[in-house]
């Protein structure tokens, strides 16, 4: 059945970023000033939406596991939080690639972008000692913690580096914002872009959970072996 | 009231091993020493510059000779098993963390006001000017740095690679008091009071401290049994 949900998923997947990427490549124009380029938006802005929300998501999951002791939270958490950090890559490169093209520089000091990179690093050092913990119930217990801090962390960081006075992004553009004036035609690929790397995530994380689990039944059969 | 009693017999007794050894304050005390003369080779010492970013070079020397400390805090109890014994005993795991916290809090603030004279010394900046604000900005801001690195050290006490672990896991997480710590700094050092132009700053501070003083009390009990 699971096999099933993630076959239907991919196949879903593959489709709309079939669909998406001869919208975005073919069918807009391009941007009066910036020309083609633009269109790394698509990209770059929905990996961040994604990427934060799954830190986020992972975040519960790990209260989940506190609450419960179940390792499947654990591992969900996990897995979340690991394509999480993917996609906050994605996000930072192309967003490097895109400042050069702007600003003249791969890495401008640009607040958003930097507060990516703290998130981006926060998280990695959450899988780091993920690495450093042999024991399964100290490795899910200290993680979740180190999971909690990070988050609430990423929020101060994000609502902090808005305020420090280097912000190069524009204001608000989504027009769920207040003052976003971006064009309807420019703006419905870019929620279809969304959902294309939320798939993605979910792909990636069942894909994860399951070797999860089969990594779970080896190292059980290797105990009972050698019982 | 048993709680505050708690919390400070776990400070005097965190404070007075180390004044008995002195191995983390001096090492602190040295390393920021260290790097404040390094520092000098980095840019001209007598520049006007170093006056614009005074702040960020005097949070760095707190930040790396601070984790000397920290990362002592918990290690500390490990010889003889002095952790289980401080986990088992009649005490709540926040009092524990709260009491290390402020032994740590202490010797952290003890090592910034022997660096931050040595800072002005070496670096011409005139700290005295506006030191009751000052003051302020250190206390809360070496708080933040307290209580996430008396957390991290808890977190990693047990584990191998602590010393490694420890500052991947804080200096980003410091980020946001940091920044505020620095810009409110350079100010005070360059003279500018606190006011309308720089209190979202201190109000960054005080939130940090108390969301994570809550989010540390809570979650110690999680860290140190499970």
């Amino acid at each position: 059945m699971r096999n099933r949900i993630l076959l239907l998923l991919t196949f879903a997947f593959g489709a709309l970023i079939v669909w998406n990427l001869k919208n975005i490549l073919l069918g807009l124009p391009d941007e009066a000033r910036q020309d083609a380029v633009y269109r790394i938006l698509y990209f770059h802005a929905p990996a961040a939406i994604v990427g934060l929300t799954g830190f986020g998501v992972g975040m519960v999951f790990s209260g989940v596991y506190l609450a419960t002791k179940n390792f499947y939270w654990d591992t969900l958490a996990a897995a979340t939080t690991e394509v999480s950090l993917m996609l906050a890559t994605i996000n930072l490169v192309t967003g490097s690639i895109w400042g050069r093209q702007q600003w003249g520089v791969w890495w401008a000091w640009d607040a958003r972008l930097t507060s990516m990179l703290v998130c981006w690093l926060v998280f990695a050092g959450y899988l780091m000692l993920r690495r450093a913990i042999e024991e399964p119930d100290t490795r899910a217990r200290l993680c979740a913690v180190v999971s909690l801090f990070g988050t609430v962390n990423a929020w101060f960081v994000y609502k902090v580096i808005e305020w420090f006075p280097r912000l190069q992004h524009p204001g608000p553009v989504l027009s769920f914002r207040t003052g976003g004036k971006i064009d309807r035609q420019l703006e419905t690929p870019f929620f279809w872009m969304v959902l294309a790397y939320l798939l993605l995530a979910i792909i990636l994380i069942m894909i994860r959970m399951r070797q999860e689990s089969v990594a779970r039944e080896v190292d059980s059969m290797r105990r009972l072996a050698h019982a | 009231m048993d709680f505050f009693r708690q919390v400070m017999v776990i400070a005097a007794k965190d404070l007075r091993a180390e004044l008995r050894t002195k191995e983390a304050i001096n090492g602190s005390l040295a390393f920021s020493l260290v790097i404040l003369l390094l520092f000098s080779f980095a840019f001209d010492p007598t520049g006007d510059t170093t006056r614009e970013i005074s702040g960020g070079l005097l949070w760095i020397v707190f930040a790396f000779a601070g984790t000397l400390i920290l990362n002592r805090s918990f290690a500390r109890e490990l010889p003889n098993d002095c952790l289980d014994a401080l986990i088992a005993a009649p005490i709540s795991g926040a009092a524990l963390f709260l009491g290390k916290a402020i032994a740590n809090y202490l010797l952290l603030l003890a090592m910034e006001l022997v660096s931050l004279p040595i800072f002005g010394i070496f670096y011409n900046v005139r700290w005295t000017q506006r030191f009751p604000e000052l003051l302020l900005v250190l206390l809360l801001g070496t708080w933040a740095l307290t209580v996430l690195g008396t957390m991290t050290s808890a977190l990693t006490v047990n584990i191998r690679l602590r010393e490694v672990m420890l500052p991947v896991l804080v200096y980003p997480m410091m980020v946001p008091p940091m920044m505020a710590a620095m810009i409110l700094t350079t100010d005070l050092l360059n003279g500018n009071p606190l006011g309308p132009g720089n209190m979202l700053w201190v109000r960054v501070l005080v939130g940090f401290d108390v969301v994570f003083t809550i989010l540390g009390v809570t979650l110690i009990d999680t860290v140190l049994v499970g």
